[in-house]
Order: structure tokens, then sequence, then C-alpha cells
């Protein structure tokens, strides 16, 4: 035993340890800068919020040691009771949780207060990792799938109903996952198409083009459609014919329209797409009966839906969304402006960030973040703080320390001599990738603002605890990887 | 191992990762370096630089004695997003105010249109201009209206309820204001009229500015580098008027229930003594609160308290005129002392008469002055324009007008107060116009006698009894004689000659002694001393005008003085008195006896004007 624990630290990918506790202290420095007060000048005290994420830290490296000692033939003999004992205390604190901001997530022990849907990540994984590795899972199986998948939705729906939609998205990673194993690409592709489709769409919906009797939006995503579809066709059939063939109805028209309505009459170019989205729905149906080539039937579905997704985004924008809900979009897509309103944050987010310059204005310098102009400056905009003080050196150090611990983290993840330690590193490194793109992206103002915590550096002791989990579960699989063979 | 065949999937999750870390890398560079604009907000968005009014400068006479001070007034103030559970009526109570009237501020405030700066984040004046009676019950409960404050400034306070005119008057700034000089911030002060417009950079000091770092809620959480950035205000700088307010105050009595000016300088040095337009106004009604009630009810008035008439009314100057033609008639030849003309009730030449009171004909030059004949000038006039000197007409009287721009008409003299009008003296271009190039001396011979086109700001009435005292040069016209660490323009130290030679202007003296011995200036005569006077009785639409030039002691002159008594008849009527006692005020110290029973008895005559529009 004692020699077994000698080699697993020697196995432990300390580089990993390293990149993180790098990023632990950098965060406690900017807890400390964002929470320093001009005329309160102690720096490190129990009450100040970065005495308390020093404890935390602390608190952490704990965990994490006494996570040495669950190898990982406990894991995975455990994974599904953690994950089911996760999964009811998400429930039970959906019934107990008291109301705090309409959130339902808290749970108050004694004077420690606990976001169980921190600790439901690493479940999640666990329980995923094993499914994954115990059965014969097949990713190109439609039932096989679905059940993968119903062990990450069903957190997913539990922390909606906590009114935590933001950390709810992030269980979104887990299709990276999948991906990962085999899972079609489609999937991916189709995910990324609804994204694009509604940003471009929406935001030109109503922008003219030139002085003809259309506006760009549908015209653009409509001709998207129409490269899309040629594409599918071009990577799933083999038939070399059928793609050009689909090239030539869907982008083709449209382009001899565009022509048309450009120097000879101008008419609804959009309606003319339609129709040739729908001819080359047909052709590509056609094929499927007549030549038996199954794959048209992928293209065909592809374009139809798109096509019906696009008009069904602006009704549901126009005709479900409340005034308030639509607002947040338009912010975020660069339609309307309102500094001052709901578009607050993320203004005064980029201001912090952009008054930081190339080397910052230096420690407990940053006057944007200090005198709160920042929301959240401790825990969802942490990044602002590192921003300003640090500049874009140390801000793009921060980010280069996560590319690179997410890299590493792959890298590690491909060494595992399991599926189920496979299934665990992609687990760790795509939740922290999403975690990254959403909490750094709606700091920058790329992606909407959604309350989620930057890893390892957001002052708060449940999101630390819950990555510390996550990542040492993985790097003490890791650190077993030659023990096995 | 099983699912090798995706391998190719890990490279591709690990583009994205790269992609997104380069994506924000590119970001973070565009809004950090590339991107100016968020440093500049962040500045504007922290620091709260808030102005030190700096206090302005005083105002004093000519002997030391306060005119313009400083006194607190109070500005109400209103951050309108830190407003909670406001007790409107209870704060209507406390200004005094309407509850509609409340609203309807309120609205105007948050108008961007209006108030082009406003934020609903900082501080914005609500009311201003408190007097410390006024803001006390709001001081008092203060803090049960979150977002309101009270913020202390400085306004006018005057000594004297008198010049006016002279001492101008603050407003808030205009647009135009802020726009010509970025010193000036929306809700600053100026000055608006008078002294306290022409030399607003001097009094008004430079603004200080401390830097204090506040909160997104607008709350203060202290000062910047403790204070090490912060600029100290420095104060306007005190003038010293060239005024004598005894002298303004007498002026400004006699001239009550009148219309016209008077006018004193120093001749020696071009220092004006007093400078009375009525009808005037309180200065004191044009601070505060009701200034702008106040302004527009003074606007409105039929008789234009706000003009000041010395500089900015023109008007025919009459027989006074009679001493500058003189001037010139001699210096060009066309007349001398032993010439004499011939008068018997006036100047006759074919159908053109004008008209003279009865004296002794033929008369001199002395007498002529002295009786203000009219048929003397008419002849010497004539005899210029026609003489054989020139090539013609038109250039007789281009030499004519150059001396009598050099005698400071037909330009404005450059006072150092806004406003001042130029008046008129016609040139040949004029009469070529009007009248088609055919005129001679006889088709403009009301010229002569100080009538016709020729109009006179009462300014340049009195510095024609300066340059005349100074026999020959006068010094521009001014009323600040001192300013603390500064230096008058040069232009009011330099003697300017107006081309004629000293012994003209003897002659013009003696004739000018005359009529305070035995001419139409006698009520001018006082024992104490010499003085020399001309009066001019202008004709209008109306009733005449009464006008008096004159100056004292005669070989010594300490004071020239002109009077305009719009209306008032002979100029021996109002003219002569009033001018006579503001020259004993100065020379002696006091009025005697006798002239402080005139004095009352003047002030309490009243020209009746009825109230047409003028």
């Amino acid at each position: 035993m004692a020699k077994e624990n000698a080699d697993i630290l020697k196995q432990f990918d300390w580089l990993t340890v390293g990149i993180v506790l790098l990023l632990m202290v950098f965060g406690a420095f900017s807890i400390c800068s964002a929470d320093y007060n001009f005329e309160d000048t102690t720096l490190f005290s129990y009450d100040t919020r970065a005495g308390k994420q020093i404890i935390w830290i602390i608190c952490s490296l704990g965990v994490a040691s006494l996570i040495m000692f669950c190898n990982q033939n406990f894991l995975r003999t455990y994974a599904y009771v953690i994950f089911t004992a996760l999964m009811v205390l998400l429930v039970v604190t959906i019934l107990i949780a008291s109301d705090t901001k309409g959130s339902r997530s808290w749970l108050k022990m004694g004077p420690v207060s606990l976001q169980p849907a921190e600790f439901a990540k690493f479940a999640t994984a666990l329980a995923l990792a094993r499914f994954l590795d115990d059965y014969e899972f097949n990713p190109r199986d439609f039932r096989s799938l679905a059940r993968a998948m119903a062990i990450f939705i069903l957190p997913m729906l539990l922390i909606v109903a906590q009114n935590e939609t933001g950390s709810a998205l992030v269980y979104l990673a887990f299709f990276l996952v999948l991906f990962r194993e085999g899972m079609s690409g489609m999937i991916l592709f189709s995910g990324f198409c609804a994204i694009l489709f509604f940003v471009l769409g929406l935001k030109y919906w109503e922008t003219p083009f030139l002085n003809m009797p259309f506006t760009l939006g549908p015209m653009l995503v409509m001709t998207l459609i129409q490269i899309a579809s040629a594409a599918i066709s071009w990577l799933y059939i083999s038939d070399d014919t059928i793609y050009k063939k689909v090239l030539a109805i869907g982008v083709g028209s449209t382009a001899v329209g565009l022509v048309v309505s450009l120097y000879i009459i101008p008419f609804r170019l959009p309606v003319l797409q339609i129709i040739s989205i729908a001819v080359l729905a047909c052709f590509c149906l056609y094929q499927v009966f007549k030549n038996k080539i199954q794959q048209c039937l992928l293209v065909s579905a592809f374009a139809l839906c798109s096509t019906a997704y696009l008009y069904s985004c602006n009704y549901v924008f126009d005709k479900v969304m409340q005034p308030h809900q639509q607002t947040r979009i338009n912010l975020i897509l660069g339609i309307e402006d309102d500094p001052w309103g709901a578009g607050y944050n993320v203004n005064q987010s980029k201001i912090a960030i952009g008054s930081g310059g190339m080397f910052g204005k230096g420690f407990l310098k940053g006057t944007q973040t200090k005198l709160k102009y920042v929301p959240e400056q401790f825990t969802d905009f942490i990044f602002c703080t590192v921003g300003e003080e640090k500049g874009f050196v140390g801000a793009t150090t921060v980010l280069l320390l996560f590319g690179g611990l997410i890299l590493r983290l792959i890298y590690l993840a491909e060494r595992q001599s399991s599926v189920f330690g496979r299934v665990l590193g992609y687990s760790v490194s795509s939740i922290l990738f999403m975690h990254l793109l959403i909490n750094v992206g709606m700091v920058l103002g790329i992606t909407p603002v959604i309350g989620i915590p930057l890893p390892f550096f957001s002052y708060g002791g449940s999101s630390l605890w819950g990555f510390t989990f996550l990542l040492f579960i993985f790097l003490r699989v890791d650190a077993e990887r030659t023990s096995r063979f | 191992m099983k699912n090798q065949k995706f391998d190719n999937r890990s490279v591709f999750l690990r583009g994205l990762v790269v992609a997104v870390v380069l994506l924000f890398v590119v970001r973070l560079f565009s809004i950090q370096v590339l991107n100016p604009k968020y440093r500049e907000s962040a500045n504007s968005n922290a620091f709260l630089r808030k102005t030190i009014y700096p206090a302005r400068g005083v105002i004093f006479d000519r002997n030391g004695k306060m005119l313009v001070n400083n006194q607190p007034a109070y500005d109400v103030t209103v951050v309108m997003r830190q407003i909670a559970h406001l007790d409107t009526l209870a704060f209507c109570k406390a200004l005094d105010i309407t509850p509609e009237f409340f609203m309807e501020r309120m609205e105007q405030v948050k108008d961007r249109r209006r108030n082009p700066g406003y934020s609903s984040y900082t501080s914005q004046v609500f009311l201003s201009q408190l007097s410390q009676e006024e803001v006390a019950p709001l001081r008092e409960k203060l803090y049960q209206f979150s977002g309101f404050d009270v913020q202390r400034r400085t306004f006018r306070l005057y000594s004297y309820q008198a010049a006016a005119h002279l001492l101008g008057d603050m407003g808030e700034v205009s647009r135009s204001d802020i726009e010509k000089d970025d010193y000036y911030v929306q809700g600053d002060f100026i000055g608006k009229q008078g002294i306290e417009s022409y030399y607003e950079k001097w009094l008004r000091g430079e603004k200080g500015q401390e830097i204090l770092l506040r909160d997104a809620v607008g709350r203060i959480q202290g000062r910047y580098m403790d204070g090490a950035y912060d600029v100290p205000p420095v104060a306007g700088s005190n003038l010293t008027l060239s005024i004598d307010i005894e002298l303004q105050l007498l002026g400004e009595r006699l001239m009550k229930n009148k219309i016209g000016s008077i006018v004193a300088i120093e001749p020696s040095t071009g220092q004006v003594l007093c400078m009375v337009s009525a009808p005037s106004f309180n200065p004191s009604d044009l601070v505060g609160r009701h200034r702008s009630e106040n302004y527009k009810e003074l606007s409105e008035l039929w008789s234009k308290p706000l003009l000041n008439r010395t500089i900015m009314g023109t008007y025919p100057p009459g027989s006074t005129f009679k001493t500058a033609q003189d001037l010139v008639m001699q210096q060009e030849g066309a007349i001398n002392t032993e010439t004499l003309f011939p008068c018997t009730g006036g100047f006759v030449y074919n159908n053109l008469r004008v008209g003279c009171h009865a004296h002794s004909s033929p008369i001199s030059l002395r007498d002529a002055i002295a009786t203000s004949c009219n048929g003397y000038f008419c002849w010497g006039y004539y005899r210029l324009i026609g003489s054989d000197k020139y090539s013609s007409a038109q250039q007789a009287l281009t030499v004519w007008k150059d001396y009598m721009v050099n005698q400071g008409f037909g330009y404005a003299l450059g006072i150092d107060l806004p406003g001042e009008k130029r008046g008129m003296i016609p040139n040949s271009q004029y009469y070529d116009r009007i009248y088609n190039r055919h005129w001679s001396g006889l088709t403009i011979i009301s010229n002569s006698i100080g009538q016709g086109e020729i109009t006179l700001t009462p300014l340049q009435i009195a510095n024609l009894g300066a340059t005349i005292a100074n026999r020959g040069f006068f010094v521009t016209p001014h009323v600040v004689k001192d300013i603390e660490n500064g230096q008058l323009d040069s232009i009011y130290t330099e003697r300017r000659y107006t081309g004629i030679e000293r012994q003209y202007y003897d002659h013009v003296v003696e004739g000018m002694r005359e009529s305070v011995l035995s001419g139409t200036c006698r009520a001018a005569a006082r024992p104490e001393y010499e003085a020399c006077g001309k009066t001019g009785t202008a004709q209008n639409n109306g009733k005449d005008h009464s006008a008096f030039m004159g100056f004292a002691p005669m070989n010594d002159p300490k004071i020239a003085i002109a009077v305009y008594v719009e209306n008032g008849g002979f100029g021996a009527t109002y003219g002569v008195p009033i001018g006579a006692m503001i020259m004993e005020l100065y020379l002696n110290g006091h009025l005697s006896e006798e002239s402080e029973k005139l004095a009352s008895e003047i002030e309490k005559r009243v020209i009746s004007y009825g109230e047409r529009e003028r």
C-alpha cells in the first residue's frame, strides 16, 4: 500500500496541479483587489473575501489529498451511487432551499452555504464515464446514445428547476464528450447551425439589402442553408454527382436570382430561395427512393428543418418572448444599445477591462472594479479585475493558463487506457472549456450575460470545491494508469 | 482499444480550444490596446471632478469704497437615482414651492434637450441661487430627502443700490458662451453686462478642482491619491474703478424721474468719474432666484431701464457740438478771432433759414460760443465747406470729417464696457448717395449747429469736454482704474491728439468761460473755481433735449462733464444746473446749502414722457 501510494505520487501529473495552483493564487489576488476598499487597507484577514477564499483554497487542497485515497476501482464501483446521491440532493435542494434572488440552489448548513449543483458536475462525469465504459455502448445506436444523454440531461433539468439556467447550460459540455466517443458530428453541426442561424437571422432580420425589396437576414441564412446542404452531401454521400446537383439547385438558383433582382427586375429573393430549398429537399427525397441513397434523407431533413427553424425563431422572438428577454438578446446581438439599462453590466465590464490597457493599472490600483461599477465583481466578473489591473499582458496570461490547462487535460485523457478514464478526462476538460467560453465570453461582451463562475478563480467555496473534486478525481485516475498494466 | 477511429476528433476538440482562446486574446487586444474609448469612459466613470469655485473679484470705487462683494447663496441639487421614498409635499413645503412647480422643474431637469449634460447618476441643479433664509428649512430636514443636496455658491452683494448699468450683472452661461470658451460648463455664471462682462476674465479667477472617487451608485469613496492631483482655485482679481460713488449717487438722485445721462471724466487721465444713465434699476434685483422674472419685467418697460444710455444712446449733440465745429473752422482758417458774422434772427441764405435767438450783431467767435449763436456757425460752416482751399465740397467734408473722428466722434471711443455705440459723423459718400452728388455746404448746414445727421453718445460729448479742457488731446475714457495683479490696457494711458492747435482751444475755452460768466451757462458759476461750459438744446421730434458740456477749473481742469436730459427743454433748464452740481461736489467735496436745496428740487422734478414707444 505504501509503495503504491508512492507510485501514485510519482505518477501524479504535477504540471496540471501547478497550473491550477497558479490560477487559484492569481484568483485570490484578484478577489483581494476587487474587494479592496480605498479607505480600509487591511489586505488578508478572515473578514475579507480574499481571506475567506484563501481558507477555501487550503480546504480544497485538503479535499484533494483525501481524493488520493479513492482509487479507480472505488470510483468506478460507486459512480452510480454518488450520482444518485447527488441527484437526490438536487431534488431536496429545490424543496428546502430558501429563495435567494429567485434562485433555489443554496443549502444552508449552519454558517456554511453550499451549492449542490457545483458538485453534481463531477458526479455526472463519473456516471457518464461508467456508462460509456460498462456497456456495449454504441455511439451510432440511437437508444444507446439517448441513455447516455439522459445521464446529463437529468441534472440539467433539476438545475433549471432551481432557477440556475446558466449553470445548467454548462452540462451541454457533455455533448463534446459524446462527440469524442463517436456521436455523429451532425448533432454538433446542427447545434452550431442553430446558434449561427438564430444570431444572423435576428440581427439582420430587418436590415435592408441595398435597394432590394427584401432584407438581408433571411436571404443570408437561407444562402448558408443551401451551402451547408451541399457541404453535408459532399461529406456524407459517396456519389460525387449529388453534391454538385444540390449546389446547383440551391446556391446556383440563388445566385441567378440575385443577378436578376439586382440588374433586371427587383423581386423578393427569399421567396425564390424557399422554393429552391423545397426543390432541393424533393430532389434528395427522390434520390432516397429511386437510388436508395439513405444519406440524402439527412440533407433533405437538414434543409427543411433549418428553414422552418429560421422562420419559427423569428416568430418565437416576436410573439412568444417577454420584452425583457427580447431586450437581452437585442443587446447581445448589438441591435439595441442601452449602456445605462440592461446593457449596464457588459458595458461596465468592457470599460473596466478596456481601461487596463497593455500593462494594467497595477495591483489594487483599478478604479472600476473597486468602485463597484462592475457587478458580481468577485464571482462572475472577476476577469474584469484581471483585465483592469494586470492589463492585456495579465489577462492573456490567465487565458493561456486556462488554454494550457484544458489542452493538458485533453492530452491526459487521450493517454488513458480505459474508456472510463478518457470519458472522465474529456468531461473535466469540456466542463472547464464551457465555463471559460461562457464566462470570459460574457465579460468580453461576446456571449450573453449568463452567470457562471470562472473555474478556480471566482470567489466562492462551492464552485472551488466542485472543480477540485472534478479535477483531482481525474488526476487520481490518471496517476493509476500504468499500475493497471 | 475501441473507438480508435475517432482519434482525429481529439484534434478537432484541441483546435476548438485553441480557436476560442485566440478569439478571446484578439478581443482583449482590441478593447484594451486598440480602442482608447474604454479608458476614457473609465475615467469619467470613476473620477468625480468636483469644481471648486473661486471667489470672484471685489469691486471698489476710486476712493476704496467697496461697491460689489460676494455673498453666499445656495443651489439645491438632485441625483435622480438616489431619490427614494420622497415625501413630495414635505419637500415642497420646505422649499416653499408648489407641487406643480416641483413636477415641472423635475421634468425640465430630466429633459436632455434643455439640459444636455443630464445623467440620472450625477448631481443636477434643481433650484439655484437661493438665499440662506430660503434654503434653511430644507437644510434642517435634508436627511429626509435622499438624493437632494444643498450646494454653496457665491453671488454678488451690492453695497450701494447704484451704478447698475456700469457694474453689470451675472447670469448663467448660455450655450454660445460655452462654445466660445471651454472654461465654462453648464450652470456656471458669467458676467452679462457692464464691468462684470468686460472684465470677466479678471474677475472670475480660475476654478479649482477636487478629484474624488465615486462608486457606481454615486457615493463618494474618498479623494483620489489623497488630493495629489487636486487644483486649488485662484481667486479673481479685485478691481478699483475710477468712479466716485458719491458723484454717482448724486447724479442718479438728480436724474430721478427723467430720461438721460450724466458722464464725468477726469480730463488728464480719461478716467470716468461718474456715469449715470436714467432711468436705472436696483442692481440687487438681478441677483438670485428672481433674476429672470425681474429681468423680463425690466426689459419690457417702455422706458428701457436696462439700456446704458451713456454709451448706447446716440443723440444730436445740439449746440455743445459748436465748440468742436469752431475748432475745425479755426484750424482750417475758415474763421479766426477777428472774424465777425452778422446774425439778425438767424442764418438766411436765399430760401434757407436757420433761426437764432436775440443777441447783438455782428458777433465774434467768443460771443458766438457764449451766447450759442446759430448764425455764426452756419456762416463759418458754409465758408469751410465752400472754401476754395479744397477742390470740392466732398473734399472739404472729408477734411472736416477727419478732424471730427480725431476728436473721438463717429467711432466707438473704446471704453472698457460692452455695447458702446459709435454715433454718426456723415462722410461725403453718405451725402453723395442721398443727394445724388448735388450738395453743398448749404445742403448740410444743420451739421454746423450739431443737428442734422450728426449723433453722439453722451460719453463722446463728455470726452469733447475733456479734450477741450486738455487743449487738444484726450485719453480713451475708461471706468477701471486699477486691476489687482494686472495692468490696464495701454490704450487707457496713451494720449490721443486731435491735430488741432492748442491756441484754437484757448479761444474756445474763452468762449466757454464767457458762457458761464455772462452767457447761457451762468448757473454753473461758483466762486471757488472757474468753470467753463456750453449748453445744448437739441431739436428732435418731441420737446427739445437739454444738454450741457463743460469742465472746471478752467486752467487746471479736474473734471469734464456732459449732461443730457431727454426732452428737458433748454440746455439751461436741466443740463446746466445738474452739471454744475456734479462739478461742485467733485471740486468742493460737498454741496453748498443753496445747491443742496436746488438738488432736492431738481430731484423732485418729473419730466412726463407718457408711456409711448420710444
